[in-house]
């Protein structure tokens, strides 16, 4: 069985402290639902709010429709798989994975069986007996899957389970975790500071920043059409062009920057005299050859260029002490620009957005 | 390279000099236990024999005394584990502007000189045996009881050391994901924290208890009318001494000399179980790389 | 028969709180299950927790305590005329080990202050004593020898830890006595004609002294040695500093905690030794420790005893904060 949770005003404080401020979204039934965010953004804060370790200051923590408060992390219809996993080092395979059931009085024939179940769904059926110190990391993430779903929870939290594991591993424990989440059809909340992991793996994801639930959406909404400057910085590379808002409709705005006047597009109504900040992320950035210039172009040195293989990264002099970055497809039919070399590069307007200023994330 | 040498020489004369001088006094005591003659003394020596052994077993005052001991010991044992327990899971849990005044007084008595510690178990009582207008015969004037008290009071402070120096290694969040799994706070403290300082209680049990057997400076003053082999040890000795206390020492260091043995057979088995199972862990490790290259997940497919 | 009373009276207690306890058990039982500390560790256990942790500290620790001072400013009075009129609070034990009886022919009591100060003193050499010998050892187990090497030494340490502080005593008498063992070595080679007295002389007593407490200087020691980085030295030597040079700078640093914990715990225990001065004192020597004694159970003045017994702790809790200020070590370093 599933269940959709709700976050209905949800704030928490630590004394003066702020962690989680009005935060307010539906996760449906069955949903793969991500928090992204950098650490001490608030999104573990909210995990443990949902999965009864600690109830929150103001609002609601609704599971299933039913309000969370006062129910303990032992008697909500959740499971916590733990950023280190916690797993049980003194006993074996199958005890850690049956320790749920063990104290909930079941038999230890059944037990047993369902152990043995979910060894097979997490694909090491002869480990039972092992300890689990004596799993690799890769095994042990397993293990504690099994063990959170053993208790047949209806949603499952994940406190950025996959953040110990080498990159390789990490890479191929997304594709399983969704694949299992697909097979269990339970509702799957994941903490993450990986946007990479987010955008892969999730139906839709909330961006936090500072306790504040900055934008939720699915990934390509998150990518492409970010709602504040944080999520635009935070999600993926990005170039930001300060300025003053000069002239704006419902649909596009220009901005008067230290490059000229730029066009993009203006989703969050912003109108003239306005600060503000357009950002343009790498891919959308192209050499604009002399004669194709339609004034969304801007005109910069060459300051360094890195061969990723597949891409070039042609990095311009910027508004500030960072780089414009750019990024190239290396198919052989443009000449790379020579360090040092004066380029005019532009954009399309429906690939730039405009948002007001506010915090960026810092790489 | 000379001048090292000499060095060496030295640390190794020192270190002989340092553990003959540990030694030498019990060595000679020891060896005064197998002397026929009737004082303890290893000079002159007059022949080999096992009769202050003998001697031994049947002095009842030195019986009772021992029998005292065990009792107390496990009195000693029985309070002061639990207590200490308690203390040092209390340590991690207290407001931390509590917690430097609290650590002061739970561990005081370790600094605290034992004869006081006996004095004011056995005045508090007192006190409070006046104040209740209780029979001598009570629980107030017991010297079994006074003296399981009055030495569980510094021996939990010992033991809380214990417990803490064990419990810096225990991870909180498997607390917590023994509760996310539906455990109730009870089964949380016998399924996964007790498990986790199993070694520990072990090790402050026996640490309780030998403390409490070879306790005088405590005892002397709670134990009143009763006995224990520490006290009649100390009368025997200042009585005027026959060898069989040195047949004594010579048990207890047996004993202790198979105990000092074991527990490090023990640990070296732990060890080596321990290597074992990282050993194995990384080979895992090395395995699922080539799994993952090698083919897709079964769960996935 | 007060038993039977006190017992009664608690069951009455109950009787009377049931009623009111069972109206507003809810309340009671919600504000008690809101507080952090029972969310965290559940009723039962909480209840475990404070009711261990109380027992001790109020009854085991505080009150004895409070009790043994409250009592060194008592009237030493028969068991009758306790809580009577003549039972009021007096500095007299006080003075008594200042200045002695009334009409005594000295001024001072200088046969109490003369052991007192001797306590203090030879305590506090046999603890430097204890600590000059021990440093060499505890810098080879943590430095120099390597795992097993060390663990084997750290083994033969605890041997002697475990045998009974009386039969340690005892064997130095077996060591020092008339006919002991030091003096046939010295009349069998001929150094002397006649078996020296030492033990009266008190050299048995400062030798099983320094002996009974030396585990507890060294076991600190070593723990601190060895938490030291060994390539800190081997820098320090690399840069061309003189053995003593290392040791001063680097090593004693280091070693600190340790140095303060062992020296406070062998202070502490040799100036609150009985057994040995017991055993090993001469028969005119007295330590401070066995006049307390005498107070109790030769004496029967029990308020003396205390006030005798409150100025040790007093002592012992000076050379703490002392050593503490010395070594500017924190408390809980000096505990561990």
């Amino acid at each position: 069985m599933s269940a959709d949770v709700e976050l209905d005003h949800v704030t928490i404080r630590f004394g003066d402290f702020t962690a989680v401020d009005d935060a307010n979204l539906r996760i449906e039934e069955g949903e793969f639902f991500s928090f992204l965010g950098p650490s001490g953004c608030g999104k573990t804060t909210i995990l443990r709010a949902v999965s009864g370790f600690l109830d929150p200051t103001e609002g609601e923590v609704r599971i299933g429709g039913r309000n969370m408060r006062g129910i303990g992390p032992n008697k909500r219809p959740t499971a916590l798989i733990f950023q280190n996993l916690a797993l049980f080092p003194l006993m074996s395979v199958a005890d850690n994975i049956a320790f749920g059931l063990e104290v909930r009085g079941i038999s230890k024939f059944e037990r047993r069986k369902r152990a043995d179940e979910l060894l097979n769904l997490i694909a090491l059926p002869e480990q039972a007996e092992k300890l689990v110190t004596a799993l690799s990391g890769g095994q042990r993430q397993r293990v504690a899957i099994a063990r959170a779903l053993a208790v047949e929870p209806e949603v499952l939290l994940l406190d950025e389970p996959l953040s110990a594991l080498d990159l390789k591993l990490r890479q191929h424990m997304r594709t399983e975790l969704r694949a299992i989440q697909r097979r269990v059809g339970i509702t799957f909340i994941y903490i993450t500071h990986d946007q990479g992991e987010a955008l892969t793996m999730s139906d839709r994801i909330a961006v936090m920043s500072q306790g504040i639930i900055q934008q939720v959406g699915d990934g390509s909404a998150i990518y492409n059409d970010p709602a504040t400057a944080f999520v635009a910085s935070f999600v993926g590379e990005n170039n930001p062009f300060h300025g003053h808002v000069t002239d704006a409709d419902d649909q596009r705005a220009v901005i008067d920057t230290k490059f000229g006047r730029l066009q993009g597009r203006n989703h969050q109504g912003l109108s003239a005299g306005d600060k503000a900040i357009l950002f343009v992320r790498p891919e959308a950035l192209s050499l604009a050859n002399g004669a194709a210039a339609d004034g969304n172009t801007i005109e910069s040195v060459v300051v360094n260029q890195e061969f990723e293989g597949q891409f070039v990264k042609v990095y311009l002099a910027g508004e500030g002490p960072k780089p414009i970055g750019l990024s190239m497809t290396n198919d052989g039919s443009a000449s790379l620009p020579e360090v040092g070399e004066t380029v005019r590069v532009g954009f399309d307007p429906e690939r730039a957005t405009m948002l007001p200023v506010g915090e960026l994330a810092d790489e | 390279m000379n001048s090292k040498n000499v060095m060496r020489l030295m640390v190794g004369f020192y270190i002989v000099l340092f553990f003959g001088y540990l030694f030498g006094p019990l060595i000679m005591m020891g060896a005064a236990a197998f002397n026929e003659s009737p004082f303890p003394q290893v000079s002159p020596w007059e022949g080999f024999t096992m009769k202050w052994f003998g001697q031994l077993a049947q002095d009842e005052q030195m019986i009772e005394g021992i029998t005292n001991s065990l009792v107390i010991g496990v009195g000693v044992v029985s309070l002061s584990v639990p207590i200490s327990l308690a203390a040092a899971i209390m340590i991690g849990q207290i407001y931390e502007r509590v917690r430097p005044y609290y650590y002061v007084i739970v561990v005081s008595p370790v600094l605290t000189p034992g004869v006081i510690l006996g004095i004011s178990t056995l005045v508090f009582w007192d006190r409070l045996g006046v104040l209740a207008e209780a029979e001598y015969e009570s629980i107030f004037y017991d010297g079994m009881f006074l003296t399981i008290v009055g030495q569980s009071t510094f021996i939990s402070a010992y033991c809380m050391l214990v417990f803490m120096a064990r419990l810096q290694r225990f991870d909180r969040t498997q607390e917590e994901a023994a509760l996310d799994l539906g455990a109730t706070h009870v089964q949380v403290f016998w399924k996964i924290l007790v498990p986790f300082l199993r070694p520990a209680i072990f090790s402050a049990a026996v640490l309780a208890f030998l403390t409490s057997f070879e306790n005088y400076n405590t005892t002397v003053f709670t134990i009143q009318a009763e006995s224990t082999l520490t006290t009649v040890l100390a009368g025997k000795v200042r009585m005027g001494t026959q060898p069989d206390l040195s047949a004594l020492a010579v048990i207890i260091i047996t004993i202790t000399l198979i105990g000092a043995v074991t527990y490090e057979i023990v640990r070296r088995r732990e060890m080596a179980r321990e290597e074992a199972a990282r050993e194995e862990a990384m080979r895992a490790d090395q395995q699922i790389d080539k799994t993952i290259t090698a083919k897709p997940l079964a769960a996935s497919a | 028969m007060s038993d039977f009373i006190v017992l009664f009276l608690a069951v009455l207690l109950a009787l009377l709180i049931k009623p009111f306890a069972e109206k507003h058990a809810q309340a009671i039982w919600s504000g008690i299950s809101s507080i952090h500390f029972v969310q965290r560790n559940g009723v039962v256990l909480s209840a475990y927790l404070i009711f261990s942790v109380l027992a001790w500290a109020i009854f085991m620790i505080i009150l004895p305590q409070l009790y043994m001072v409250d009592f060194s400013f008592r009237h030493n009075l028969p068991f009758n005329e306790v809580g009577g009129p003549g039972d009021t609070w007096t500095l007299d034990n006080y003075q008594y080990l200042l200045f002695g009886r009334e009409g005594d022919t000295e001024a001072m009591n200088w046969l109490h202050l003369k052991v007192f100060f001797k306590t203090i003193l030879v305590s506090a050499l046999v603890t430097l004593f204890d600590l000059a010998i021990c440093y060499p050892i505890a810098y080879y187990m943590g430095q120099v020898a390597v795992g097993g090497k060390a663990r084997l030494m750290f083994l033969c340490l605890l041997i002697p830890f475990w045998v009974n502080e009386i039969l340690r005593a005892f064997a130095f008498r077996i060591l020092f006595g008339t006919s002991g063992v030091i003096n046939s070595v010295l009349i069998g080679t001929g150094v002397i004609d006649e078996g020296i007295d030492f033990l009266r002389a008190d050299v048995g007593l400062y030798a099983g002294l320094s002996y009974a407490y030396i585990l507890l200087m060294i076991f600190p020691l070593y723990n601190a040695i060895e938490s030291l980085d060994h390539n800190q030295v081997e820098a320090a030597r690399d840069l061309g500093s003189p053995w003593w040079r290392i040791h001063l700078r680097v090593v004693v640093p280091h070693a600190k905690p340790g140095i303060a914990s062992g020296s406070t715990m062998v202070f502490m225990l040799t100036a609150g030794a009985l057994a040995a001065p017991q055993i090993l004192g001469g028969p005119s020597s007295l330590w401070f420790t066995q006049i307390i004694y005498d107070w109790f159970f030769t004496g029967l003045n029990w308020p003396q005893g205390s006030a005798y017994a409150f100025v040790l702790l007093a002592t012992c809790i000076v050379f703490v904060m002392t050593i503490m200020r010395i070594f500017n070590v924190r408390f809980g370093e000096i505990a561990k």
